[in-house]
Parts: C-alpha cells; structure tokens; sequence
C-alpha cells in the first residue's frame, strides 16, 4: 500500500507496525525543515474533543516555533505533551489560553477551539477566555493572601459574595486538589506559609475552583520534591475522567503514570499522539520509540 | 545522553545466549545419545541441566534488575519481557533435554527396541527449530521466527506418525512395551522442545514488533 502524502491520519495509523511504510528518517526531515505528517491513532480521533488544535502555526520573530499543529485534546481525559527541550510543548500549551499574545513580534496562523468557541477569533474576549481555563505553572504562584482567599479569588473576582458558596467551593476545591486535610484548621493563614507541593496543590484548588473546561499544567512538578511530586501525580490521576487536563512534563514516568494520552513533539512538530500506553509500550514510529526510550533528546 | 540501559541490555542478551547455546547443546547431545545408545553422555546431559538452572535464575534476577532500576519503555520493555519468557521456556527445554538423557540408560537396560526411523526426522527438525528460534532472538528477525512457527506442523506430524508406530509396536511385540513406552515419551520431550522454540519465536516477534500473536494461526 503506497500511502499518499496528504493521507489522513486515521489512515495512516491503520497501518501498524514499525515496517508500515518507514519514512527514511523523520526526525532529520523535521531538522531539514521539511513537513512530516503527525501520525496520529484512531483512539485519539474517536475521543470527543474539549479543544481542538487546527494547523496551528506559530513564528516568534520570524522563527517558526509550532509547525501546522492539528491535535484534538480530548474531553475529561489527562493529555501530556512530551518531547526535547525546544520542541514546542510549552509554547503550544501557552497558546491555548492565548499567554503568547503578551510576546512581541509573534504571528500566528490557524485556530485553536475550545468547545466548539474560536480561541483565535479577533472578536474573542480574552479575559472570558481565560476564565474558562485553568493554568498551573512550574513555580507555585500563590497570591500573597489567606489560603481561603486563594481559592475563592476567581469566584470574588465574578462577584461571588455568599459566604455559604464561597465556604462549599473552598472545601470541595481543596478536597478535588487532595489539600483539605492538611489545611483545614489554617485556611486564614497566609498561603504562603504552605511548602512548595503544597502552595501546588493549592494552586490546583484555585484552577479547579473557578471550574475550567481544561486545566493547562506546565511542569507543575518541576520545582517540587519527589514525595510533593507523588502528591501532584495522584492528584492528576484523581483529576482523571472529571476534567479536561493538559500537561507539560519533561518526566518521560510521569506522562507514563498519569496520562491518558501521550503527544510527542518534536522541533516544532507534532510527530506521534495516541493513548499513553500504546505510546510506552509500542510507538508507531521508530522516532517516538526512541524518545520515549531515551535514545535521544 | 549515554544510555546505562544499554549496557544492561547488552549484558542481557549475552546471557540468554549462554543460555541458550547451552540448552541447545544439550539437547543435541541428548539425540546423539539416545541414537548411539551411549549412557556416558547422556550421564554428561544430566549433569550439565544444573548449569542451565543456575544460568536461568541468574537471567532472571537481572531482568528485575532491569525493571526496578531503569523502568524500560517500550522497545526495552518488549525486549525485557521477551527474555523473561524466553529465559523459561529455555530452562523447560533443558529439563527436556535431561529427561531424553534420562531414558538412554533405561532403554540399554530393557529389551531392546529399534528407534522407529521418524524419531531421527523429528529431532533433527526440531533441533532446526531450536537453532532458528535462537538466531531470530540474537537477530532480531521476525522474519526468521515466523518460520519456526510454521515448522512445528511438521514436527506434530512426525509425533503422531511414531506415536501409531509405536502402538503397532506393542500389539506385536508386547514384550517391548516398556521400552516402547520409553520411546513414546523421547518423542513427546522432542515436541514439547519443538513447541517450546515456537514459544520462544512467538516472543521475538512480540519483542519486535509489539503484537502477542500467541494463540494465532500462522497463516
């Protein structure tokens, strides 16, 4: 079977195995700057997205940094991005809450959606926007206030006054990020007595509080010790099945451990995406397999 | 980025090899002795199993090792996996070869009986097998172990060929019985081994390529 360049990626992913159709080397393809087609499984495509990434191009002064990324992210399940520092990842998971707009010299091509909603459309508000996403960043960035504080802060700001709903969102947000426990007799202490997994875990708290459509976490464990770390990654895999998350880690483990799907990105371009453990377990391409194997990068 | 994996696996590999070169070997010489009637070498097949159990726990222990402290993914996963499972199937194919080994004194002892001539045809298949099955797993070639899958047919239609043989033996000759019923279960340790290396060719093409084909007719 002789598959046609512009074959899609469904069809391309039916043919299994490491010898269906072997490009010569993708990976020096992408270096040459030529395009190379994401091979993407049919699980990924029978998934109802909650965003979709639709030939996403992005140039920071000329530079193109994400090449025509197309990937669903589907609804409810956790979706971490993986690939060499440079590949993009950050970059594409800032765009989704639109982040880079605060860069100069930046231009962009395609759209992203979220539930259907243009994120790219020039009427969009984007301070709506971002109310609809959570974002979790490598550093814990609590705000210089009380731990109850932080978390109601997205309900204070809508106007939220009623100290009944403030109360029920505080204990259940901090019970979804797994903190509850160890800050219920101190939430009108500063938050920033917290330890780093903590002020994490609360940082969580604060996202889901304002109950996004998708929770952006970029590196969230970077910055935290392994047992916090632990803590971070039962917590997503709580998070699993209840909210749309995507996930940046440099941590081959964690993506394994607490991802539903694995995205691998390389020098810009989306190379393989499909359910994590086919991911881990057998790459469609041999590019992916050596990745995830740390044969390179 | 060097890969510490890397030595491990390598050093992996060799080990299995020497498992398997030893496994072979054994049961080679098994054949040899059953065909020439010789007991001392058989006496030697026996002895030499231990060798191959120490070997088996050795590789064994390593696979954990490998497991615990370096979390393969994928390809190196497969690979680990693939040799735990062959590891087995290689020590059961020693304890076969001893117990051939095991029946050349008994059948010096009883009334003698001629080998039926399949049982030749059967082992020298068989060991094809063995020897192929372990080529694929140092080559890494699926090609190569898809056709040991295909030969085992062959070697089920030489068991069952000897095994009429051998009834037809003890309706004539029901003074050979035992030593018939000897014959019988040689033949049955040759298709076990046969069945064995297609276990062990099963598990290169899962280690290659990533599908369990496993309960699947060759086609």
């Amino acid at each position: 079977m002789q598959a046609s360049p512009d074959a899609s990626p469904a069809a391309a992913a039916s043919g299994r195995g490491p010898s269906a159709d072997p490009p010569a080397d993708r990976l020096a393809a992408v270096a040459a700057g030529l395009e190379v087609a994401s091979e993407v499984h049919e699980q990924v495509l029978g998934e109802t997205p909650v965003l979709e990434i639709d030939r996403f191009n992005l140039w920071y002064a000329g530079k193109q940094a994400l090449h025509a990324i197309t990937m669903p992210v589907p609804h409810n399940k956790v979706t971490a991005l993986v690939g060499p520092s440079g590949c993009g990842k950050s970059t594409l998971l800032r765009s989704v809450n639109r982040l880079n707009d605060l860069v100069q010299n930046i231009r962009i091509t395609g759209d992203m959606r979220l539930n259907g909603d243009s994120i790219y459309d020039p009427r969009m508000d984007v301070i709506e926007l971002r109310k609809r996403m959570g974002m979790v960043f490598q550093k814990p960035n609590p705000f210089p206030m009380s731990i109850y504080e932080n978390v109601v802060y997205a309900l204070r700001i809508d106007g939220e006054n009623s100290r009944a709903v403030l109360d029920e969102v505080c204990e259940l947000s901090l019970r979804g990020a797994a903190l509850w426990d160890e800050v219920k007799d101190r939430l009108h202490e500063t938050a920033l007595g917290l330890s780093g997994g903590q002020q994490q875990r609360l940082c969580i708290a604060r996202a889901i509080a304002a109950e996004p459509e998708v929770l952006l976490l970029d590196e969230p464990c970077s910055a935290l010790d392994p047992i916090a770390t632990g803590k971070i990654e039962d917590l997503i895999q709580e998070l699993r099945g209840r909210y749309s998350v995507l996930i940046v880690t440099h941590n081959m483990q964690q993506a394994s451990r607490t991802s539903d799907y694995t995205a691998f990105m390389y020098l810009g371009r989306l190379i393989e995406y499909g359910p994590t453990p086919e991911i881990f377990t057998k790459p469609i391409l041999r590019e992916t397999e050596a990745y995830v194997t740390g044969r390179f990068g | 980025m060097t890969r510490h994996i890397e030595r491990q696996i390598d050093h992996l590999k060799e080990k299995i090899l020497r498992v398997g070169t030893l496994v072979e070997e054994a049961f080679s010489k098994s054949i040899t002795a059953l065909i020439n009637r010789d007991t001392s070498l058989a006496q030697r097949v026996m002895s030499s199993d231990e060798e191959i159990d120490r070997m088996e726990v050795e590789v064994e222990e390593e696979c954990l090792k490998i497991l615990a402290l370096y979390q393969p993914v994928a390809a190196d996963l497969r690979f680990v996996v693939a040799v735990l499972k062959i590891n087995n199937d290689l020590e059961r194919m020693g304890d076969l070869a001893r117990n051939i080994a095991k029946r050349v004194p008994q059948l010096a002892a009883g009334a003698p009986v001629d080998l039926p001539p399949e049982i030749r045809t059967m082992a020298m298949l068989a060991q094809e097998m063995v020897k192929q099955s372990l080529d694929s797993v140092v080559n890494a070639d699926p090609t190569l172990a898809r056709q040991v899958r295909e030969e085992d047919d062959a070697v089920d239609a030489a068991r069952q060929q000897i095994r009429r043989r051998i009834l037809q033996g003890i309706k004539a000759r029901p003074e050979q019985l035992e030593n018939l019923l000897r014959v019988n279960s040689v033949s049955k340790h040759i298709e076990r081994i046969a069945d064995m290396a297609t276990n062990v060719a099963e598990d290169v093409i899962y280690m290659v390529e990533g599908d369990i084909v496993r309960h699947r007719a060759t086609d």
